[in-house]
């Protein structure tokens, strides 16, 4: 039982780790003195950071070589993010691009596709965005309304709305779920495609949440023109689509735990910094019940590691980590407010912007209810709940809610 | 990166659950809470056979040289079926003797388990309470230690005090501990059968549990020359290994809770198909994940990062006591009425679980000591 890099992992680390001692210097400043402050500016340093990343090898290391990747493994992944860490420098801008959707093309996609998207995708040339959620299909994603009528001369009109979507206020592309036959049960008229977000039709309006400021947008399609080679996957396949990279959010999310900042050492520090708080019983209490959570979700992340270097593939239980994590930060978030008071609430503190983002946080990638259900049931074994939507059509589904509405 | 098991773990594991299996512990359990201690099978002789007392005594004196996590891995299989074995008690105890060069020669009987330790709880200062404490036998006051006199030519001393609640006490050969001499800790081992020496056998709500009230009244001891930090260190692998023993006690829990709620039907389903029966159940879970993780956090850092280990060992205890805790209510809850009878085994587990969070300084003291350790690690970064 070790936690070492193997000679292999070493050699990679310390590759990294001098590419990054050359280069650190020309990454954008984010924090503290010198720091960038118009967000077009970050935008494009970031971007351009990221195209640096990407002819050094530290972006898409998990991308096969004739897509511009490295071809190597997970473990050689999180080494890299480790070393991206522990250089105090940002990492790629387009995380759910290069981590989830590029992936997802490199498994479904056409030729065409894959050398038309994936280079300016891994260097950060077109940023991308994942529309899948709508406003009523979140848990339930197959239920997606967005529409897409095959056209007499074999191309597309879409018209829907999306939600939840990270990036769009910049993204160049996005990878749309929509359906495209609604008189077969839900799971089987769907169908995956790619879309411009400049494209004619298309509507991209910043979602402010609770802190205040947009990290999310609503995107409307209003008849957006798409053309045949749109598609990803096949016509009709969008739900198995779906789920490769549904797939890769789960390797993201086990992998990426701490990498959210939520971690014991950082709110341990907080209240160390209050010399009473230090030695309250009951802060002292609820400090340790929260770390001892935070730790434990670090070492399921090493055994999930583990896993991954024997060539398993997490399952849903790696949603359990994300459930610790989310809720311990909510549970500190709380601690410290109630030991710094109001001042913990100022517009400028941390914590004021950690405690609004974590309850949209709980329903990010899964609710905790969903991730629950799904947990119990390919985990534990359960019985799923009863359905009333398998093998209706779609058509016939919304004309009951209409109905019941 | 490699936390995953090796063949020899596997095997060692896979051995002490075939051989805990050839006995009915939970019958035996609820037969001793109806009076007949009798009924308790004395799994030492399998303990013995099995090298289990030897564990963590190096190959040098006839032990097995194995780690922590080996040990805990037995632990848990102890606790996967309620079985009473003298290991909590026996194995912080040879730790200690272990680094004592003084003490080898009891060593090897103890290897055997020919002879049986008991280690006599002795907490150490944190970064609120400078001094070193015994658990009391009642109320939140902490106890001295027993105090030590003069070092006699030999290498003796003697002891009074008294420790309450104490693991495995009952019919040890050997009790190691800690005493203040002149305000500084030092290891002892006292034979139990010596005059001065009382162990009184206590059973509270967990017939399972052997626990002593040990008193001490001039009685004669081995100064052990063991570290300081060796002294520190049994108190965590204390922690480590009760918390082993609950996460293998958690295992079992859910698997029998899950199996009922696969089978029970009501209103037309199976229970486990409503949300409010799988959450709970995914809740056990998720808390029994995160302490085997810590299981493993604890058992990586005693070798590969010493200092952290009294961070993760409480931290395990921690986890694992609220997992078995919640375990066993939500046991009881899944199975409705039934499950709060005698006929079923959920009030063994919940019994287990209430007693053994109030042991080895309880389970709050635990979580407080995470605390302690992430507030002076983040005063010295």
């Amino acid at each position: 039982m070790d936690l070492d890099d193997t000679p292999e992992q070493a050699t990679y680390r310390t590759k990294v780790r001098s590419w990054l001692e050359e280069h650190k210097s020309e990454a954008p400043v984010l924090q503290g003195p010198g720091a960038l402050e118009d967000e077009d500016e970050i935008i494009a340093a970031r971007r351009a950071w990221q195209g640096k990343l990407a002819e050094g090898g530290l972006a898409g290391v998990t991308w096969p070589k004739e897509y511009g990747g490295q071809g190597l493994g997970p473990i050689e992944q999180v080494i890299c993010s480790q070393e991206i860490a522990r250089a105090g420098v940002p990492g790629i801008l387009d995380a759910i691009g290069v981590g989830m959707l590029g992936p997802t093309i490199i498994a479904n996609g056409t030729d065409e596709q894959k050398s038309r998207y994936l280079g300016p995708m891994l260097h950060g040339d077109e940023v991308w965005c994942q529309l899948f959620s709508e406003p009523a299909a979140g848990s339930d994603l197959a239920a997606v309304q967005t529409r897409a009528r095959l056209q007499e001369d074999g191309s597309w009109r879409l018209t829907g709305q999306k939600v939840w979507t990270t990036n769009a206020q910049f993204a160049a592309y996005g990878l749309l779920l929509a359906r495209t036959d609604a008189d077969v049960p839900k799971h089987k008229g769907l169908t995956m495609f790619v879309v411009p977000i400049d494209g004619a039709g298309v509507t991209v309006r910043g979602l402010r949440q609770i802190s205040g400021e947009a990290e999310f947008n609503e995107v409307f399609f209003d008849d957006v023109a798409l053309d045949a080679g749109a598609v990803v996957g096949g016509v009709g396949n969008g739900w198995g689509t779906a789920l490769t990279t549904l797939m890769y959010e789960r390797v993201t999310i086990g992998l990426g735990g701490e990498g959210m900042g939520y971690n014991s050492n950082r709110f341990a520090a907080a209240i160390a910094s209050d010399k009473h708080a230090r030695r309250d019983r009951n802060v002292r209490h609820q400090l340790g019940e929260i770390s001892s959570e935070l730790l434990a979700v670090r070492f399921t992340g090493y055994r999930t590691l583990t896993a991954l270097q024997k060539g398993q593939i997490p399952g849903p239980e790696a949603g359990l980590a994300k459930v610790t994590i989310v809720n311990g930060a909510i549970k500190a978030g709380d601690l410290i407010a109630d030991v710094f008071g109001p001042d913990a609430l100022a517009d400028d503190s941390e914590w004021s912007y950690m405690i609004s983002f974590l309850p949209g946080l709980k329903s990010a990638g899964g609710t905790e209810e969903i991730l629950r259900n799904t947990i119990g049931e390919r985990v534990l074994g359960l019985p799923p709940e009863p359905r009333l939507d398998k093998g209706i059509p779609f058509s016939e589904l919304r004309s009951k809610e209409a109905a019941a509405a | 990166m490699n936390l995953s098991l090796s063949d020899e773990q596997v095997f060692l594991r896979e051995a002490a659950r075939g051989a805990l299996s050839r006995f009915k512990t939970f019958e035996a359990a609820r037969e001793a809470l109806d009076g007949d201690e009798s009924a308790l099978p004395d799994l030492w002789p399998v303990a013995c056979e099995a090298g289990w007392p030897g564990l963590l005594i190096s190959e040098e004196h006839d032990g097995a040289g194995l780690d922590v996590f080996d040990a805990m891995l037995v632990l848990g299989e102890c606790g996967r079926v309620l079985a009473s074995v003298e290991l909590l008690g026996h194995l912080p105890a040879t730790a200690i003797l272990g680094d004592a060069p003084a003490a080898a020669e009891l060593l090897p009987g103890l290897a055997s388990g020919e002879q049986r330790a008991a280690y006599l709880p002795a907490r150490p200062p944190d970064d609120v309470e400078g001094s070193w404490s015994a658990d009391p036998a009642h109320g939140l006051e902490r106890a001295a230690l027993a105090s030590a006199g003069a070092t006699d030519a030999d290498g003796r001393v003697r002891l009074n005090g008294s420790v309450a609640f104490v693991p495995d006490a009952p019919g040890a050969q050997v009790l190691v501990g800690v005493a203040l001499q002149d305000g500084r800790p030092i290891g002892v081992a006292i034979q139990a059968e010596d005059p001065g020496v009382t162990v009184e056998s206590v059973t509270r709500y967990d017939s399972t549990r052997s626990l002593g009230h040990v008193t001490l009244k001039d009685a004669p001891a081995t100064v052990l020359d063991a570290p300081e930090e060796s002294l520190a260190g049994a108190w965590h692998l204390a922690q480590a290994l009760i918390a082993a023993e609950s996460i293998g006690s958690v295992e079992t829990a859910l698997d029998v809770s899950v199996s009922y709620a696969k089978e029970r039907f009501t209103f037309g389903r199976a229970i486990g198909s409503y949300q409010a029966i799988k959450h709970s159940l995914t809740e056990v879970l998720r808390q029994l994940e995160n302490g085997r993780s810590l299981l493993y956090y604890a058992g990586w850092a005693r070798m590969g990062a010493p200092a952290e280990f009294p961070l993760a060992a409480n931290a395990a205890r921690s986890v694992a006591s609220r997992a078995l805790d919640q375990a066993a209510r939500t046991m009881i809850s899944v199975h409705g009425g039934t499950g709060a009878t005698w006929e079923h085994d959920a009030p063994l587990y919940f019994r287990r679980a209430e007693l053994s969070r109030r042991l080895l300084g309880g389970a709050s003291d635990a979580t407080d000591r995470v605390a302690g350790e992430l507030l002076t690690q983040a005063s010295a970064a």
